[in-house]
């Protein structure tokens, strides 16, 4: 297998690194007159509204990608549990209520418990990740994360030997959630997975926020998984369950489709859907004027990842 | 009369032209969404099928109505689909692709829903030139059977709908509801004529066996007039 990785970004794509820094300090500044200047906003301040400013960058962060308007990735979202529809899901998604939220960690580890989710942000250190986004849908975008790494959380429970892979749910709330309680097409709650490499793997984060700011509820709130070498379906919203295990978990889409929606759901332009090709994306944001961009392997993260899966057939492993 | 028909037919073809103005508006006001190009791409595809669908609306409607004169504005309603269908090609081809043939090439053959687009649009551009009465009348009775393609064209096109969709299914199927009434109606109006064209058939069996059967029915219609 022939990993090419080294496509160069468009100079197009990026965004002169001045301008950029200027944007974002602009937007910051006017958010914190917005949040200084009431004394209502004030108040939210410390509940909803807080802003995470001049976080670190995580390692793998890319700062020359021009992340995507918040506009749209506040407002293009796969969020079935409420709605089939990209757009309403931003309304519906609003009466999930997600403080306080606790998160049970459990399976194959030494030490399994259920935690606070602000007790578990206070062990993390949070950092900005600028990554790509491609969903299997061949649509794309770039969000700048708040999270910690996924694998430093897993290491404090202590995981055995024996956890090879690692299973995560979704919350199961079917009265505020339309199509659990008519239990629509999916079998809920949703259930994703990774193997035990791929989940300590430094790129792989647990995320709390975007733009600087809380995560909005449509987007995955409070809590949600980024792997951004694999589809948009792996990235698992509102978890509320993490278990180690022997055994490679059974996931929502794997199972609802097994031919068209592999349990690795690697990005890879070569391996195409069954239904459609994955060679190319739309990047959202991009204007009516761009052409798609050519999707790379990996999303291009293969200098990072693609050890990962050597000796792997990328075509059966899909 | 023919000023009333008049009036009608410019009212026609304004109405055809709504659902583009319609969609400049929104594109020009940026009320497309979150993913601009699949939204115009999409709805152009939709008012496609959707006029396909009208053209194939009109002979049935026809036969219920008894009125004659919608069979002249078939021929724009076509012409129409064939105009929608050719935009939602055109944005494939340049907007979203910007027409990066090794891209564009890559997509085609790795993406079966698109097959069964280009069989729906191959057929819709054929009707489309020999929508004419000049074509019509040089091809004679082959015109009637090559414009029989049309249900072809709508059965692909429902396909290439469905074959790209990941989740919700609502609005296919509601789609698919519609072509299967009216192709179903041509069903039963062709079920009907054969079975009045066996009655007519000379040859002793057939007319003996019709006439067997003919009695069956009759005997059971009495039946139920008696009760």
């Amino acid at each position: 297998m022939i990993i090419k990785t080294k496509q160069a970004i468009l100079a197009s794509e990026i965004t002169d690194p001045l301008i950029f820094k200027e944007r974002r300090k602009i937007i910051k500044a006017m958010m914190a007159t917005l949040v200084a200047g009431t004394g209502i906003a004030s108040s939210l301040a410390d509940t909803d509204n807080s802003i995470w400013s001049g976080l670190p960058k995580g390692e793998f962060s890319n700062d020359s990608l021009m992340p995507t308007p918040a506009e749209i990735v506040k407002n293009y979202t796969n969020y079935y549990e409420f709605t089939f529809n990209k757009k309403d899901a931003t309304k519906l998604a609003q009466s999930l209520p997600t403080d306080p939220w606790s998160v049970e960690i459990s399976g194959e580890v030494e030490t399994p418990g259920n935690y606070y989710l602000e007790d578990i942000l206070r062990q993390q250190t949070l950092q900005e990740y600028i990554y790509r986004f491609r969903c299997v849908e061949a649509w794309s975008m770039v969000v700048p994360w708040v999270g910690f790494s996924l694998g430093s959380l897993l290491k404090k429970a202590k995981p055995l030997s024996t956890a090879n892979f690692v299973k995560f749910t979704s919350v199961y709330r079917p009265e505020v959630m339309p199509n659990q309680l008519n239990k629509k097409m999916l079998d809920w709650p949703y259930v994703e997975g990774l193997r035990m490499d791929e989940a300590m793997h430094p790129l792989t984060i647990l995320a709390v926020g975007m733009y600087g700011d809380t995560m909005p509820k449509q987007n995955g709130a409070p809590l949600r998984l980024v792997v951004p070498w694999k589809y948009g379906f792996k990235n698992i919203k509102a978890i509320v369950k993490i278990e180690l295990l022997k055994r490679p978990p059974t996931t929502t889409w794997n199972k609802f489709a097994p031919l068209e929606y592999g349990f690795y759901a690697n990005i890879n332009p070569a391996v195409a859907h069954p239904r459609w090709s994955q060679s190319s994306e739309r990047q959202l944001g991009s204007g009516l004027f761009t052409p798609r961009r050519e999707t790379e392997i990996f999303n291009g993260y293969g200098e990072q990842v693609a050890s990962l899966y050597n000796n792997m057939d990328l075509r059966h492993f899909f | 009369m023919l000023s009333r028909l008049n009036t009608l037919w410019s009212w026609v073809i304004i109405a055809g032209l709504l659902p583009l103005l319609w969609l400049i508006i929104n594109t020009a006001f940026d009320n497309l969404g979150g993913n601009p190009i699949q939204a115009l791409h999409i709805r152009l595809g939709d008012w496609s099928l959707r006029f396909l669908y009208l053209t194939l609306a009109i002979t049935p409607l026809q036969k219920v109505t008894q009125w004659r004169g919608m069979a002249d504005y078939r021929q724009m309603l076509g012409l129409y689909a064939f105009f929608y269908a050719t935009l939602h090609l055109l944005v494939y081809l340049l907007v979203d692709h910007g027409l990066m043939w090794r891209v564009i090439g890559i997509d085609i053959v790795e993406s079966s829903y698109i097959w069964f687009g280009i069989l729906a649009y191959s057929i819709v551009f054929g009707l489309a030139l020999t929508s004419s009465k000049w074509a019509k009348k040089r091809m004679g009775k082959n015109w009637k059977k090559f414009h029989r393609f049309i249900y072809i064209a709508a059965i692909a096109a429902i396909i290439h709908y469905f074959w790209q969709l990941k989740g919700n299914l609502a609005e296919p199927l509601f789609y698919s509801l519609i072509i299967f009434l009216l192709l179903g109606f041509r069903v039963l109006v062709w079920l009907k004529n054969r079975k009045f064209s066996q009655l007519m058939i000379p040859g002793s069996q057939k007319v003996l066996l019709a006439a067997e059967k003919k009695a069956v029915v009759s005997s059971k219609s009495n039946k139920l007039n008696v009760k």
